[in-house]
């Protein structure tokens, strides 16, 4: 069973989401997206988190319930987020990170 | 309970009852209620102090209370009063109880007008009580910061702009206090290892020299700045000339004296080697004061600004008796801040109750206002006189002392200075019967004027207050005098210990 | 010691019945207030004179000195731990002189003036403004020490400002009130700094004290502090400069002209009888301190007195307004007296001159006031201030003329008139001391009786001038007080002043020295008859004199242009050159570099907000960006 896909092709997988995320939200302007950008990085996590816990730890279980707990929590706040979405686009028309900015100064 | 709490949580209850109050007249009931109980209690308090004194109690401090308060820095909640303090919180109380009947009509968010003039008068009256430096601080801070929202919210004029500059500047004195007051905490024990926030305790022992060099420009500018030192005074004018009158009446009347009151209680009191060796400066400072804010208010056209340079003048002669450090002009000084917080009280008001009436504040629009309000007109005029020093007003008395005490230095320099400031005494009557020639006399430049009215009952009630206090000082100063002159013993002794000489510039 | 307590009430009346009809006056009659100012006088003045009898003849023993004594005296401020201001009633034979010409010119203004102000809007207020002023004149006249005396010498100051001002909704009036109580309070600042020196050189304010010949002022003699005087001496003459100020003495003088604005009476009452002698009686007060320790203080008053006596007479000459006239002739007669005393000496006959400047000062409350008050009467009857405006009234005002005639007589100094016993032995005395001072009050005393004859001559004769509405006889009230200070202008040079009021308070004889009295008496009759020429029909010949003096007449017309200096001096200088750079200094050096600081600091803060953009994927750049340079940092690097 081991060796059949080293850790590293996982790592390597996982690395690829996690900076395609960062770079999704650091470019996108469009607040979906940048969620989506989000829900990139915390699952390129997630993998991290159940390949170490398979190839490292196999007896325990704890990755996995990170990674449950990870979703979860993804799932909340991909909940709250496109509440928060819908509103800013019901007042300004636009879900443009740019154009909210009634606050600042 | 000790008395001298009564004064902080009188104003305080007074401010809890007006939240629950419904309406403008429920709500300037209940502030004339509490500051008639804070008048009257102030009055008991100069009787009882009058009778502990007479019955043989010689402590410096009466009525001291004291409650550890914040351990870890030995803060502790410390009150207590000599004569002078007594002198200053029945000053307060006049003009707080004055002040409230001035804007019986303020109609635009009364109740949180009130609420906050309120909570000005209980950062005075905190201040005043306090011997404990550091609660003494705070309550100054209590006193400065709704200055800016009464200004900026019920202000005229910039009045944005004119609160943020007091607040700022003023609050640019507290940071520079902050830094003297702390110099004194950490040299407070020298000895015990204990340090301490007390004013008797800090008057014990003798600050090294090298730190009061350091530490006594700090607090004296820091003080110096609420007493409208030159060339910190620019707040003055502006903030007065936007703040409603009530305001207006306190800041001049009380607040500024609080600079007075702190450079002469903490700056001299507790550094007065240094006090000697630098007072050339500030001496320097406060003579230029009194002449440029009296010339300064010649050439004013608004009332506000007359009034407001007058009080650099005046102020300035507050600052230029401490500086010269004996017992007469030491006593001068209280007696000049008592004086000059009801006069320019009294100015205030009334320049408020023409305001309202006329709508203007400029000399050159306004004449022979006494035609048609003579009540108002006669009391400008008695508030003028005493400005200028008319003997049987409360200003002759203050201006008296001051230069009998400053004259008592012999060398050229202090002379020189002494003479400079007594010319203010021409300069002042120059301005003030410019203005009073102007205003009140001579025809009635507009129509509309001529169907003004005379004072109503509150504001009748608000300027006697005033006027016979100003009286009372006058024709009898023997009393405040004496009473100011026992509590001035123990400051002057620890003066006289130090072994310095004034340095003098000639 | 005799018992003098009630004296206290004196001071006392005037100032109650101030505050009554201060405070009150508005509500009652107009006529109310004006009989209980007056009956509060009359009380004053019953006390006064029995007080007067008593303390020179009653109570005085044969043949002892006048000494001076304190009827009443309590603490009022404590200064230093020597110096103490009190308040008090002294009585020496100057005070109670001057109690007894305060009360009496006072009694009669307050009845003239019931009926010179008839019908004013502001009677009530005339009538507690002028008890105001009968209290403070007469705390000043019973001054126990120099600081009480300031005390009350602002006290008149400021009734004589509220006075002159009176019709405030004149402009001229505010102005010269204004004018008036700012040059007494300039001279007023050298008053208080010459007592702040006197003080602090003699520990004391009291004029006992200081005055008596063992006393501290008198061990400050000698020495040279300051340009070669000693320092009671710069002391006395600052001293002196208030006294200057008060009494319109050159070139202090500018206030007292226009201070005519005021209603008549107070100019008889202030700016005549009384309140502008407060400098002679400062300095008969002091006189024993100038004349041991500080002759070159005295000699300065004996020449300002000469030189303003000649200066005002001959404005005198050319002025047209009458009160104006009698404004320049009274600071000439002050002038006189303040030579009088500048020329005396100390002790028996060489303190002649000190006894003659009082003397002079008494009697000339008398025909001054009188002659104001009859000048009142003729406004009141021509509503007009300018001579030229009158003419040929004898025949209309028949008791005015008699009176005027009689006041105008003594004033030019012919026996027996009372200003001729007075006027007299000043003469004697500047002869005996100083002959240049001589010459000069010599030539003024000549210079007054033209002047003053010239002002009769225009009012009652001259043209007939034909008026709109025929000019009648003031009523009884305005007639009756003109009879009384006639009768007194008579008779009052017979009073014994050389037994009475003298330097030491010991009685000297006096005797009048026909070498000086009959030259005197010559050039008075001598100005009375070129006025008689002159005026007493309607001739060319003042124009021609006028002429005749050229630019000399122009400049005296126009008062030798001081007003103009002055004028200069405030409005432009003052005004101009100094609170204005001062005033644009303050907003915009002062208050522009408060505003500088707090401008640098938004601009700074304007420069660096860029950072706090709140756009979350700029932070988001930075702080990746950041960690990728710490990682290199951290794992290449170290």
């Amino acid at each position: 069973m081991t060796g059949t896909i080293p850790l590293q092709y996982f790592l390597i997988i996982s690395t690829l989401m996690f900076f395609t995320g960062i770079y999704g939200f650091l470019t996108r302007k469009n607040l979906i997206t940048m969620l989506m950008s989000i829900e990139l990085i915390l699952n390129s996590v997630n993998i991290n988190f159940v390949a170490f816990n398979r190839y490292l730890y196999p007896d325990n279980l704890h990755g996995h319930f990170f990674s449950l707990i990870v979703i979860a929590v993804a799932a909340a706040e991909a909940a709250v987020a496109i509440a928060i979405i819908i509103n800013i686009y019901r007042n300004f028309r636009s879900i443009d990170v740019d154009k909210v900015d009634e606050m600042k100064f | 309970m000790n008395i001298l709490s009564l004064f902080v949580l009188i104003p305080v209850l007074t401010s809890v009852a007006i939240v629950f109050t419904k309406n403008m007249k429920q709500t300037r009931v209940a502030s004339a209620i509490g500051m008639s109980i804070q008048l009257i209690l102030a009055a008991i308090l100069v009787f009882l102090y009058l009778n502990e004194r007479q019955a043989g109690n010689t402590a410096e401090m009466l009525f001291t209370y004291d409650a550890l308060w914040f351990p870890s820095l030995n803060i502790h909640y410390a009150v207590g009063v000599d004569g002078i303090s007594v002198a200053m919180i029945a000053l307060t109380g006049v003009v707080v109880f004055a002040g409230i009947f001035a804007s019986w009509n303020m109609e635009f968010l009364t109740r949180e007008f009130f609420i906050s003039l309120i909570l000005l008068a209980t950062g005075v009256f905190g201040f005043f009580i306090s011997i404990d430096l550091f609660t003494m601080f705070l309550f100054y801070e209590v006193a400065v910061i709704p200055m800016y929202l009464l200004i900026g919210i019920w202000g005229s004029g910039p009045k944005e702009y004119s609160a943020m500059k007091l607040t700022l500047m003023l609050m640019g004195g507290s940071a520079l206090l902050m830094v003297g007051l702390l110099g004194i905490y950490f040299y407070s024990a020298p000895e015990t290892g204990i340090l301490t926030w007390n004013l008797l305790e800090i008057s014990k022992i003798n600050i090294p020299i090298e730190m009061q060099r350091f530490l006594f420009p700090f607090t004296f500018i820091g003080f110096g700045i609420l007493g409208a030192l030159f060339p910190f005074h620019t707040w003055s004018p502006d903030g007065h000339a936007s703040a409603p009158t009530a305001v207006s009446m306190l800041h001049a009347g009380v607040l500024m004296k609080l600079g007075g009151y702190g450079a002469f209680r903490v700056a001299i009191f507790l550094m007065p080697d240094a006090a000697q060796e630098q007072a050339w400066i500030f001496l320097i400072l406060t003579s230029i004061s009194v002449v440029y804010g009296a010339f300064g208010a010649i050439w004013q056209k608004d009332l506000k600004y007359i009034n407001a340079y007058s009080s650099v003048s005046h102020c300035g002669l507050v600052l230029f008796a401490v500086l010269m450090m004996n017992q007469t002009a030491f006593n001068g000084a209280i007696i000049q801040m008592i004086s000059h917080g009801l006069m320019t009280a009294l100015f205030f008001a009334l320049i408020g109750m023409i305001y309202g009436r006329t709508h203007t504040r400029m000399i050159n629009e306004m004449g022979g206002l006494m035609k048609v309000m003579p009540f108002l007109g006669v009391v400008y005029v008695i508030a003028g006189l005493a400005s200028l020093g008319l003997p049987g007003l409360s200003g002759f008395v203050a201006e008296m002392t001051i230069f009998f005490g400053a004259f008592q230095h012999t060398d050229f320099f202090h002379r020189f200075l002494t003479i400079m400031a007594t010319t203010s005494i021409v300069v002042t009557a120059v301005y003030i019967l410019r203005v009073v020639g102007i205003l009140l006399l001579g025809p009635i430049k507009n129509d509309h004027f001529l169907h003004l009215e005379d004072a109503k009952w509150h504001e009748r009630l608000s300027t006697i207050t005033l006027v016979l206090a100003i009286a009372a000082i006058g024709i009898a100063p023997l009393w405040l005098s004496d009473m100011i002159n026992v509590s001035l013993a123990p400051i002057v002794n620890k003066i006289s210990m130090t072994g310095f000489e004034f340095t003098s510039l000639f | 010691m005799i018992d003098y307590t009630y004296t206290l009430l004196i001071p006392l009346i005037p100032f109650v019945v101030f505050l009554f009809t201060g405070l009150a006056g508005h509500k009652m009659k107009p006529m109310t207030s004006g009989l209980i100012g007056t009956t509060g006088l009359f009380a004053v003045t019953i006390l006064s004179y029995l007080t007067a009898i008593r303390y020179f003849w009653t109570d005085h023993v044969e043949g002892a000195g006048y000494s001076s004594l304190k009827a009443f005296e309590i603490q009022w401020l404590h200064l230093t731990e020597k110096l103490t201001i009190n308040l008090g009633v002294l009585l020496d034979p100057i005070s109670v002189m001057m109690l007894v010409v305060v009360s009496t010119v006072s009694f009669m203004v307050h009845i003239y003036s019931l009926g010179y102000m008839k019908g004013d809007t502001g009677f009530a207020r005339f009538y507690a403004f002028l008890s105001l002023f009968t209290f403070a004149m007469l705390g000043l006249v019973l001054a126990t020490n120099i600081f009480q005396m300031y005390i009350f010498w602002e006290l008149v100051g400021v009734s004589s400002f509220l006075l002159i001002g009176f019709y405030y909704e004149k402009p001229s009036a505010v102005a010269a009130s204004k004018k008036a109580f700012i040059v007494t309070r300039f001279a007023d600042l050298g008053f208080l700094i010459g007592i702040l020196m006197l003080s602090f050189m003699t520990d004391t304010f009291d004029f006992q004290t200081l005055v008596s010949p063992t006393g501290p002022a008198m061990a400050q003699a000698g020495g040279a502090a300051f340009l070669g005087l000693s320092g009671i001496t710069w002391a006395l003459i600052f001293v002196f400069m208030g006294g200057a100020g008060k009494s319109a003495m050159f070139p202090l003088h500018i206030w007292l002209p226009d201070a005519m604005e005021g209603p008549t009476p107070v100019s008889a009452l202030i700016h005549a009888a009384t309140m502008v002698v407060a400098g002679v009686y400062l300095v008969a007060r002091l006189f024993p301190v100038y004349s041991m320790v500080a002759p070159d203080a005295l000699h300065v008053v004996a020449w300002v007195g000469g030189i303003s006596s000649l200066f005002a007479a001959i404005i005198a000459c050319t002025q047209t307004d009458i009160k104006r006239v009698l404004a320049y002739s009274t600071m000439s007669q002050i002038g006189y007296m303040m030579l009088a005393l500048g020329v005396s000496g100390y002790g028996g006959h060489d303190g002649l001159g000190f006894m003659a400047g009082n003397f002079h000062l008494f009697t000339h409350a008398m025909f001054k006031a009188l002659l104001f008050l009859g000048a009142g009467a003729i406004i009141h009857a021509v509503h007009s201030n300018d001579m030229r405006d009158m003419g040929g009234l004898r025949k209309y005002l028949p008791i005015t003329h008699i009176t005027f005639l009689i006041a105008c007589l003594t004033i030019a100094g012919l026996p027996p008139l009372s200003g001729f016993f007075s006027k007299d032995e000043i003469l004697v005395a500047a002869f005996h001391s100083n002959m240049p001072l001589f010459i000069i009050e010599f030539a003024v005393a000549g210079l007054t009786a033209f002047y003053m004859f010239r002002l009769y001559y225009s009012i009652f004769w001259g043209k007939d001038t034909h008026y709109h509405h025929t000019p009648h006889e003031a009523p009884a009230t305005m007639t009756i007080p003109l009879l009384i200070l006639a009768f007194g202008a008579v008779f009052s040079g017979f009073l014994p002043f050389h037994e009475l009021v003298t330097s030491d308070g010991l009685p000297f004889e006096a005797h009048i020295e026909y070498a000086v009295a009959i030259p005197s008496v010559l050039i008075g009759i001598l100005g009375i008859v070129i006025a008689t020429l002159m005026y007493r029909k309607v001739s060319t010949s003042p124009a021609k004199l006028a002429n005749g003096f050229g630019s000399f007449y122009t400049w005296a017309y126009h008062k030798f242009y001081m007003d103009e200096v002055y004028l200069f001096m405030t409005k432009k200088v003052i005004f101009n050159y100094i609170s204005r750079p001062v005033a644009w200094f303050d907003r915009h050096i002062v208050d522009g570099f408060m505003n500088l600081i707090a401008h640098v600091i938004e601009r700074s803060a304007y420069l660096i907000k860029g950072f706090q953009s709140g756009r979350i994927q700029q932070y988001g750049y930075v702080f990746v960006s950041g960690t990728i340079v710490l990682v290199i940092i951290f794992v290449y690097l170290w």
